[in-house]
């Protein structure tokens, strides 16, 4: 059914647009590393209840990686829009691959380059003082990176082909990606909110992503990681599947 | 043997027939031209041949495939060059190239062999390893021709291959497709509104209006049946009386009015021009210029839509902005 080699192809062609958009790149982490730098500094001597004892700093950087999966990965399932807009997509749409392939082909893509981006981020904050306690909390960190980035790539693709142009792109950042962001607990604990807007919040999937990787990495969270676990697979398996379905049901030209 | 072979393929945009019962049989081997202003079809036509948009009603055969039920055989026989680009600038011409015979399922030594091949053959295999973005217009589209080649298909599209090119590109394009129908031995449709175009290179021409295809015959054949050669009178005003006389003329083979010209199609034209300032003289109608040429496509494409091919294209124009309207307005 699926076609191995075209989803090499897919990938391979995101990896080769990742290392030579070297400026993108930059562009993409400076936003995090700045809310990061800027945040961290500023509400690092300020208590806020929720955090259990740990300073804000540590707190903030699973929040901040969350916040790199959902924008890169939204920007990457929506980077189809821009295939459309130059042509590319009739190229790979009128070669003999199964829609399926060519999905999975990006989504891998996508995947490979948010995590990696996640992982610098991560990187960087162990010199503004982060304390990554061993490689099994990094590893369950980028099993939950994995599924935060697949969620959102799923959740790009289907604005993406409900989408003509480009020309809504602003509109998705501004009320789907940033309340997304802000709902998730990433810069504070849900628990401090009132609790209509926690509702929002439990239907977050970045909520979860958010809360596994704390619970990773400084151990602090609200749900067991387990169970953070299950409703990310859950969530990233829902996305992708809807994803691909719009995917396929949508004109390709 | 037919390489294609269309029956009544139609394509419905809510209200908007753009393609409207074409029915149509391309040989192997062929180099078939749809010929039509923008807008009347000829695009839609291609992605539906390419599996691209599904048709409203009708089908077609492509390669022996059926187009709705066996569309992955059909992608694996084609290559299409589309109207815009469809290149990843981000990624050199070879990669462009490899990505595409990789989706192709060629294998290591063989792609590496027709990649050379169809680069040599559009002469970009000195450029082949700079990024597309840094290519001109005529190499992206030598590349994409080359691209639609390198897993040899028997059917080739080309959807207004040399669109936007100037002059001199344009003639190297048609070159290479010249000799890559001879060389590859490959079956070519290609669209295009420019009448050279069409004259030289296409075996058969389709003319295409309106979605529905008006006539279909050789170059030659289509020029052949205005009837020889074109003598246009353009008259102070037009009569009537005069029309009707010419008209009934035993040498001429039809009349046409544009304009205020009268278009009469005839054999020998340069002896039968005297004949006919004298006959206006006598029905006492002011002829203002008189021009004798040997008929065009553009003369073919007068005659059976009444219309030259820039008026058509206003007109498609309008009716597509309409359209474009409506749809944004839903």
């Amino acid at each position: 059914m699926t076609n191995l080699i075209a989803i090499y192809v897919l990938w391979l062609r995101e990896m080769k647009r990742f290392l030579r958009a070297k400026s993108r790149v930059v562009g993409t982490l400076a936003m995090p590393l700045f809310f990061l730098a800027f945040l961290g500094i500023g509400f690092n001597r300020m208590s806020m209840p929720g955090l259990n004892g740990t300073d804000y700093i540590h707190f903030l950087v699973p929040g901040i990686i969350g916040m790199t999966m959902l924008f890169t990965s939204m920007f990457s399932g929506m980077s189809v829009l821009w295939d459309r807009e130059f042509g590319f997509l009739k190229e790979i749409m009128v070669a003999p691959v199964d829609r399926i392939s060519i999905v999975l082909g990006r989504t891998l893509g996508g995947v490979t380059t948010s995590v990696i981006q996640g992982i610098l981020i991560l990187g960087i904050s162990i010199f503004m003082g982060f304390k990554l306690n061993g490689l099994i909390p990094f590893l369950l960190s980028v099993v939950f990176m994995m599924l935060a980035s697949t969620t959102f790539i799923g959740l790009g693709l289907i604005f993406a082909s409900r989408m003509r142009d480009i020309h809504g792109f602003s509109l998705i950042v501004n009320f789907v990606i940033f309340p997304l962001f802000f709902l998730s607990g990433a810069l504070y604990p849900i628990d401090n909110m009132p609790s209509w807007i926690k509702i929002f919040s439990y239907v977050d999937p970045l909520t979860y992503s958010v809360d596994g990787m704390r619970g990773a990495l400084i151990n602090i969270s609200t749900f067991s990681i387990a169970f953070d676990f299950l409703i990310s697979l859950l969530f990233a398996a829902l996305m992708i599947l809807l994803g691909a379905y719009s995917f396929e049901s949508s004109e390709s030209i | 043997m037919y390489d294609i072979k269309i029956k009544n393929l139609t394509k419905m945009f809510d209200d908007f027939t753009a393609v409207n019962r074409i029915s149509l049989s391309v040989k192997r081997g062929e180099l078939f031209g749809l010929l039509g202003p923008n807008g009347a079809g000829k695009t839609t036509t291609i992605n539906m041949l390419s599996t691209l948009l599904a048709p409203t009603s009708g089908t077609a055969k492509v390669a022996g495939y059926d187009i709705i039920n066996e569309k992955n055989q059909v992608r694996k026989s084609i290559g299409v060059v589309f109207q815009d680009p469809a290149l990843d600038t981000k990624l050199t011409g070879r990669e462009n190239l490899e990505f595409h015979a990789m989706m192709y399922n060629i294998k290591s030594n063989e792609r590496k062999r027709r990649i050379k091949e169809v680069l040599e053959l559009v002469e970009l295999t000195e450029k082949a390893d700079i990024l597309v973005e840094n290519y001109s217009g005529g190499m992206k589209r030598r590349l994409e021709i080359a691209r639609g080649l390198v897993h040899k298909p028997k059917v080739l599209f080309l959807d207004e291959p040399t669109l936007g090119l100037d002059a001199q590109t344009r003639r190297h394009i048609w070159d290479y497709i010249k000799k890559l129908n001879k060389e590859e031995k490959v079956t070519i449709i290609l669209t295009t509104h420019y009448m050279e175009e069409a004259d030289y290179l296409c075996d058969r021409v389709g003319i295409i209006d309106h979605g529905r295809i008006v006539t279909l015959d050789s170059p030659d054949d289509l020029k052949d049946r205005l009837g020889g050669d074109i003598i246009t009178l353009e008259m102070e005003r037009v009569s009537n009386n005069f029309v009707n006389s010419v008209s009934k003329l035993k040498f001429v083979k039809s009349t046409n009015i544009h304009n205020k010209k009268l278009i009469i199609a005839v054999k020998h034209g340069e002896k039968r021009i005297p004949d006919l300032i004298n006959m206006a003289l006598k029905s006492k109608v002011k002829i203002n210029s008189v021009n004798l040429h040997k008929p065009s496509l553009e003369d073919v494409f007068l005659h059976f839509t009444g219309k030259t091919i820039r008026e058509e294209e206003s007109s498609h124009a309008d009716r597509f902005r309409e359209f474009a309207r409506r749809r944004i307005r839903r």
